[in-house]
């Protein structure tokens, strides 16, 4: 028997019935498109929050105040530690050779007055290297300089949103003066836009220099992130090692179990972060995939119906030198064309389906050829799995019974 | 051609042993039209079956244009089957909703011929079976009882068989359209066919050149041109 043949009896046999063959097709096509949706809305998730992190700079590392630990080793709350200061950043630069930059920085929010408008936004002080390790792009202006920072200027570079918050939207506000927590600071620059972020808008922001932030604004002496460049991603690793060691020695602290920092490069975030979502989307998969169980179920039903309503044929099948496997062949064929048919449906309407999601909700979806040969291979697998039984119950008839079969 | 000597069938059903056959010997040589006879349930689709390779014996041997094929195993005996026989069945069993063209071409696909070739043997076949051109595309279920027997006529015969088998082959027919059945079987048979039919009804026999009779899973009588061999001819 020809291969042609055989899809051509077992494409025959499934067109018979129309409407049969919809509704047990539908099955599939629910659960394929399910999971086709599923994983693209994780993918989607992922890839998204992958090019956020990436947008914020490159090769990065973050250092955070940690626990700051009593002699009671009891934690005085999380991230609470007043310890990290302009000088540790200095240090790290300085010290360590393959750091290519340091931006510490503390942020806070305030409230920002101007002719009346007011809003409530993330205040960050900084130094100049901020700019570039955090690829903060100047659409008018210009960012925070060395020499504001020496100076404790009060001023101030806006984001898009901010301005547009304070002053109505694409107005001009270099020059102009806003209050941040009742001090007047002069606009000097605004920064491009940088589209939104499921950690908070970049756009909504206002950075001043760290000197004024410390000194004038809250009135600290420490700062709440150091970002460190590093010159090399192969370096990463090392780095954190240095950095590590450095800071102990720096606050005094033997045991590297009570620092007083955490150390979080970029990878780590972006690691943890997939890790989540991937965790969720194969959950989220796994209860599309009962869908797909289901709709297995309800091709291995219609296959047992048909073997039986189809028995006289076979029997002439057999009659006329069909072996028991060309038999078995036959209806395996039929049920993995079925399913295949959902498969390719159920893959066309989920594509579909995530589009639509990205279209009306702007929810991020990502149809991958992974996901697109997976649900293939699974709608093929369905068709094995559900339809062998029914073919080789086919296969095994005595032909003289089922010749003579009412 | 072929040849089967002391053959029986049991059926067991649980602690009951149903023989069927018990003890069959006769040969059948190439272009002979042959009928069995015999009452209902003495056995003569059991032997068909058999002498059809959908069935193989408890005893005894049956050769095949020389083979023993009474041991064949299934796959085995489906590749003498898609070769050498053609069957006819009472009830027709046509493929339903099909073109009567792709209903005679079915056997040729199991035998690996090539798609060109197909159409023109099941053509020639549907013609020499007593159809038409214009049958050809014309759904199963669509014909009369005569046309779908004819049909299946030409089925049995598109793989060249060296025998064809007919089991009651008029029994779901009335008596004018049966008669224009074994029309075409007698000059299918004049054209040089070997004809095995099995009726249980008289008149149909006497288109046969060979009566073989049997009752009781035995053979009781075996006419040629209104020549009887003896009982004890056939026991031998
Ligand atoms: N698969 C089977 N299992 C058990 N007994 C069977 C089986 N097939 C046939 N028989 C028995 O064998 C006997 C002969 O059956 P068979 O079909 O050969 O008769 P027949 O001569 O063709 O009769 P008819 O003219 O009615 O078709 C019957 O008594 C039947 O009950
Ligand atoms: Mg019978």
């Amino acid at each position: 028997m020809f291969i042609t043949d055989l899809l051509e009896e077992s494409y025959s046999a499934i067109f018979a019935n129309k409407t049969r063959t919809a509704l047990t097709v539908l099955g599939i096509v629910i659960g394929i498109s399910s999971v086709i949706v599923m994983v693209s809305l994780g993918q989607g998730a992922t890839s998204s929050i992958e090019t956020n992190i990436e947008s914020m700079g490159s090769n990065l590392i973050t250092i955070m105040p940690g626990f700051q630990r009593t002699f009671s080793q009891v934690t005085s709350g999380r991230g609470s530690a007043q310890t990290l200061t302009i000088e540790d950043a200095q240090a790290i630069l300085t010290e360590i050779p393959f750091v290519k930059n340091v931006a510490p920085e503390l942020s806070r929010r305030y409230q920002i007055i101007s002719k009346g408008k007011n809003t409530n936004t993330q205040v960050i002080g900084t130094v100049a290297s901020y700019q570039d390790i955090k690829n903060v792009v100047i659409d008018e202006g210009s960012f925070i300089s060395d020499q504001n920072v020496l100076n404790q200027a009060k001023v101030a570079v806006l984001g898009p949103t901010t301005r547009d918050d304070l002053f109505g939207e694409g107005a001009n506000a270099i020059g102009e003066t806003i209050r941040i927590n009742g001090i007047n600071f002069k606009v000097i620059g605004i920064t491009k836009p940088k589209g939104g972020s499921s950690f908070g808008s970049q756009d909504d922001i206002v950075y001043v220099p760290i000197t004024t932030a410390q000194k004038i604004l809250a009135g600290v002496n420490y700062v709440s992130t150091i970002s460190v460049q590093i010159q090399n991603s192969k370096l990463m690793n090392q780095a954190k090692l240095e950095i590590t060691n450095l800071l102990l020695q720096r606050h005094n602290i033997t045991d590297p179990q009570l620092a007083d920092f955490n150390i979080v490069s970029q990878q780590d975030i972006i690691e943890s972060a997939s890790s989540i979502i991937n965790t969720m989307t194969i959950l989220l998969a796994a209860i599309a995939s009962i869908s797909l169980i289901v709709g297995g179920i309800g091709i291995m039903n219609m296959m047992m119906t048909t073997v039986t309503e189809r028995t006289r044929e076979i029997g002439l099948r057999r009659a006329i030198g069909a072996k028991k496997s060309d038999i078995g062949l036959q209806f395996l064929t039929e049920s993995v064309m079925l399913t295949f048919l959902g498969g390719v449906i159920g893959i066309i309407l989920g594509i579909l389906i995530s589009y639509g999601i990205t279209f009306f909700t702007n929810t991020a979806t990502k149809t991958s050829l992974f996901s697109i040969i997976l649900a293939f291979s699974v709608s093929f697998l369905i068709g094995v799995i559900f339809g062998y039984w029914p073919a080789q119950k086919a296969a095994k008839l005595n032909p003289i019974e089922a010749l003579r079969y009412e | 051609m072929i040849e089967v000597k002391n053959i029986t069938k049991v059926y067991k059903t649980g602690d009951f042993e149903n023989k069927v056959l018990k003890g069959i010997s006769f040969s059948i040589n190439e272009g002979e039209f042959v009928a069995i006879i015999g009452p209902s349930g003495s056995g003569k689709s059991t032997l068909m079956h058999i002498l059809g390779c959908l069935d193989t014996p408890t005893t005894g041997q049956y050769f095949f244009e020389g083979k023993d094929v009474s041991r064949f195993s299934d796959d085995e005996l489906a590749e003498i089957r898609k070769r050498k026989i053609g069957f006819v069945f009472q009830a027709f069993n046509l493929l339903p909703r099909t073109t009567v063209l792709r209903n005679v071409m079915l056997p040729l696909i199991y035998a690996n011929v090539s798609r060109s070739k197909r159409e023109k043997i099941a053509k020639k076949a549907i013609i020499d079976a007593g159809l038409k051109e214009k049958h050809f595309y014309r759904l199963s279920n669509q014909l009369s009882g005569g046309e779908m027997q004819r049909v299946a006529i030409a089925r049995s015969l598109v793989n060249n068989p060296s025998i064809i088998l007919a089991d009651e082959p008029t029994g779901n027919l009335d008596s004018k359209t049966g008669e224009f059945v074994m029309q075409t079987f007698e000059k299918l048979n004049k054209e040089g066919r070997t004809i095995v039919l099995i009726t249980h009804e008289k008149y149909i026999a006497e288109n046969a050149k060979r009566k073989i009779t049997i009752r009781d899973g035995e053979i009781i009588e075996d006419i040629t041109n209104g020549i009887s061999k003896s009982v004890q001819q056939i026991k031998e």
